[in-house]
């Protein structure tokens, strides 16, 4: 357990070194954090709050603020699901029904076998071909819940996405 | 010692001969968000491996955003002899046909075609600049959008890039720079529509020695997705346009500030700012003169209330994108206390063309006060989607008609939801309204950031308004409770009618939590966020009332299977 504390505060650290702006802020940190971990475990908090001479509330403030920031860890995949009202209006009611059920939860989060986390995101950007979903970072449009239900069992049977460790 | 403007030109212009004119065929690939949607990554890997099998010379780009997203992937094939054909909805199976049959036999694929640019082969392929979403555009900012390749420079410069910036720093003083651009009539294109020429004379009349330029690509707005789109395909038209802003008012550093996440559009910012430093287009006495100039991307949490200017500010400083109190404006303190100027793209990507051709010639395109273009992003039910520019002062009835085809299958249009969720629907019955900041505004609509949503009708009204508030609660930035609390009512009422569960008082109820948004929020979200609510009962109160009183939803949507993720503030 201190081993795998260690080593998170150590990835975070690096993570939080590496960045490639100049100007070095609490949100650059997390997101940073974010980018190599999948979340903010309170390891990786207390390093933004060290590196950058902030308090660990203030860290935790900005990170609670922002949508993206998850505090558990992530599934192995990551499914995004828009539900902006141009997705809304070709249809994604259906798909994230879809979604939830075929995964077995009610809203986002991870699977009980933590294959699978599920997000809504407001808008992922590629509304002329809406609606959209996101696998692991990788778009697809146009996607109907037959759709959505074929990605889901590809994901399930372990037929890694293209993108599959591209966070 | 960087290379001279001249020397920067003249290799692009090599470059760019060698790829139009040369002996191998160019095979240019929309990558941008739109295209890796539609799959074109899949269809990248197919013609590289096809290539690879049979042999092929040729050179393969990724390109951004032409326009035609409905018709994404798009793969565009140009061969020696100067024809060039674009072909549409491009599978990896179809990409691998392309290969065979157009790279190495010469024959293009006509039934896959979308249109041919240039040379007409005979007319056996209708041109693209003749196709109804494409014939009615007028190309500045997105001139290049599709054509190049966003992450060679030299591309660029072949076509005009950086002229404008060498032209301002070896022959215009910073005055002369903003006179132009105050003679163009440019007005902001992020949403407030107000005058740039006066927004740049504020900063530059802040006497302080380092001031900042910070690109708002934020957008958060669903339904719009043109700031990405210029920066995924042709990330240095905004650089060219940050530098000369810097110029024009003595500012020292620019920031391009984008949500986290969009992979493609910040990559290709870093790549060109790094090039642009390469050859000494940023950085430290820029093309031999005095002026010092540098960039960097800042990248934002998910926030829409951080496209607003203060937060957006508030969080390029890493803490919560929450607005600001006003005054002090921006240009007086702004960014870690600065005198600080927040652009949209958009804006900034007109700028090197006003320069160019002068302030007058881009007056002369529009009408009235709206001068120029319109960028717009077609989505919902359209039979084209995408990305076009067209002139000011076209009716949005047209927009929909010509541009976006219309709604498919035959059915009515219902709705057009435009200038982001705030901007509240337009019914289909009062679409004569220009393309105008001020006509929209008479109207009662934005034409916000230019993200036009439409809706057929099969769409219900109550249903749709219910989402938009969702979005608008969820995105709520909590500062300010008359919109922290009541965007939560207004949800719950919403839900409540979605559900027949509803009576006639939720609507007075509405009323007043509307007003008091309005009333006592420091920004727009709390401000504008009734605008969803009031705009649809005033162009659909029978809808509403059907729903309230006969417990019938119309359209047969509610009580749907519909979802709201509601934030809960920790």
């Amino acid at each position: 357990m201190t081993s795998n504390a260690e080593s998170l505060r150590n990835r975070a650290f690096q993570a939080i070194r590496g960045q490639k702006p100049e100007t070095v802020t609490v949100l650059s940190c997390l997101l940073a954090v974010e980018d190599e971990l999948g979340y903010i475990p309170p390891e990786a908090a207390e390093e933004v709050a060290r590196v950058t001479g902030s308090t660990i509330n203030d860290v935790w403030g900005v990170a609670s603020f922002y949508t993206n920031f998850q505090f558990q860890p992530p599934g192995r995949h990551r499914v995004e699901v828009c539900w902006g009202p141009t997705c809304h209006v070709k249809g994604v009611m259906p798909v994230i029904r879809q979604v939830m059920d075929i995964l077995g939860i009610d809203g986002e989060g991870a699977t009980e076998d933590g294959n699978v986390s599920l997000r809504f995101n407001t808008c992922l950007g590629a509304c002329a071909n809406g609606p959209v979903i996101s696998v692991d970072h990788h778009l697809m449009g146009r996607i109907t819940p037959d759709g959505a239900r074929h990605v889901l069992e590809e994901i399930r049977n372990g037929i890694p996405s293209e993108d599959d460790g591209a966070s | 010692m960087p290379p001279s403007f001249e020397e920067i030109r003249e290799q692009g212009i090599d470059r760019w001969r060698g790829l139009t004119q040369g002996t191998r065929p160019w095979v240019r690939i929309g990558t941008a968000l739109c295209g890796k949607a539609a799959g074109a990554d899949a269809v990248v890997a197919s013609i590289v491996e096809r290539m690879d099998q049979k042999h092929v010379s040729a050179m393969v780009s990724e390109v951004g955003c032409l326009g035609p997203c409905f018709a994404e992937p798009l793969v565009d094939v140009s061969m020696p002899d100067g024809s060039r054909v674009v072909y549409r909805n491009v599978t990896p199976e179809l990409a691998t046909r392309i290969v065979d049959s157009h790279l190495l036999e010469g024959q293009p694929l006509a039934d896959a075609a979308l249109g041919v640019i240039g040379n007409q082969l005979n007319g056996s392929i209708p041109s693209l600049w003749d196709h109804p979403m494409m014939k009615p555009q007028r190309r500045i900012a997105l001139r290049n959008a599709g054509q190049v390749d966003p992450m060679d420079i030299h591309q660029y410069a072949a076509n005009d890039g950086y002229a404008a910036l060498h032209k301002a720093l070896t022959e215009m003083t910073p005055d002369e720079v903003r006179q132009e651009v105050s003679d163009s009539g440019l007005r902001g294109r992020g949403g407030a529509a107000f005058p740039t020429g006066t927004k740049w004379n504020f900063l530059a009349g802040a006497n302080d020695p380092v001031k900042y330029i910070l690109v708002n690509c934020e957008e958060g707005d669903p339904g719009a997705f043109n700031d990405k789109g210029i920066l995924e395909s042709d990330p240095h038209s905004l650089i060219e346009g940050v530098i000369l802003a810097g110029y024009a008012t003595g500012a020292t550093k620019g920031y391009v500030f984008i949500r986290h996440g969009h992979d493609g559009p910040i990559d290709r910012t870093w790549r060109a700012i790094e090039q642009a430093r390469q050859l000494g287009i940023l950085g430290r006495n820029i093309f031999g003169s005095n002026f010092c100039f540098d960039m960097e991307v800042s990248l934002t949490g998910d926030s829409y209330v951080a496209g607003e200017e203060t937060a957006l500010m508030e969080s390029i400083e890493g803490k919560r994108a929450m607005p600001r109190f006003r005054p002090p404006f921006p240009a007086q303190i702004g960014l870690f206390g600065k005198p600080s100027n927040i652009n949209n793209v958009k804006t900034l990507a007109y700028v090197p063309q006003i320069i160019l051709n002068g302030g007058r010639w881009f007056a002369g395109i529009g009408q009235d006060r709206s001068t120029g273009t319109a960028i717009l992003c077609l989505s919902g039910d359209l039979t084209y989607s995408g990305m076009a520019e067209v002139p000011m002062g076209m009716t949005l009835r047209q927009v929909v008609d010509e541009i976006g085809g219309g709604v498919p299958n035959g059915k009515a249009l219902k709705l057009l939801q435009t200038g982001g969720p705030l901007g509240g629907v337009l019914s289909a019955v009062d679409l004569d309204i220009a393309l105008d900041f001020d006509a929209m505004s008479k109207a009662g609509a934005i034409l916000g950031s230019g993200g036009l949503i439409a809706a057929s009708e099969d769409a219900c009204v109550v249903d749709l308004t219910r989402a938009l508030i969702a979005f608008c609660q969820y995105e709520s930035c909590g500062k300010c409770f008359p919109c922290r609390t009541g965007m939560t009512h207004l949800l719950e009422v919403l839900e409540r009618i979605c559900r027949m569960d509803s009576t006639p008082e939720d609507m007075t109820l509405m009323g007043r939590v509307g007003r008091s948004m309005q009333a006592g929020s420091l920004c727009g979200h709390g401000q504008l966020g009734f605008n969803p609510v009031s705009s649809a009962v005033r162009y659909f109160r029978e809808e509403f009332e059907q729903h309230l009183n006969d417990k019938v939803c119309p359209t047969g949507t509610c009580p749907g299977s519909w979802h709201s993720p509601t934030r809960v503030r920790r």
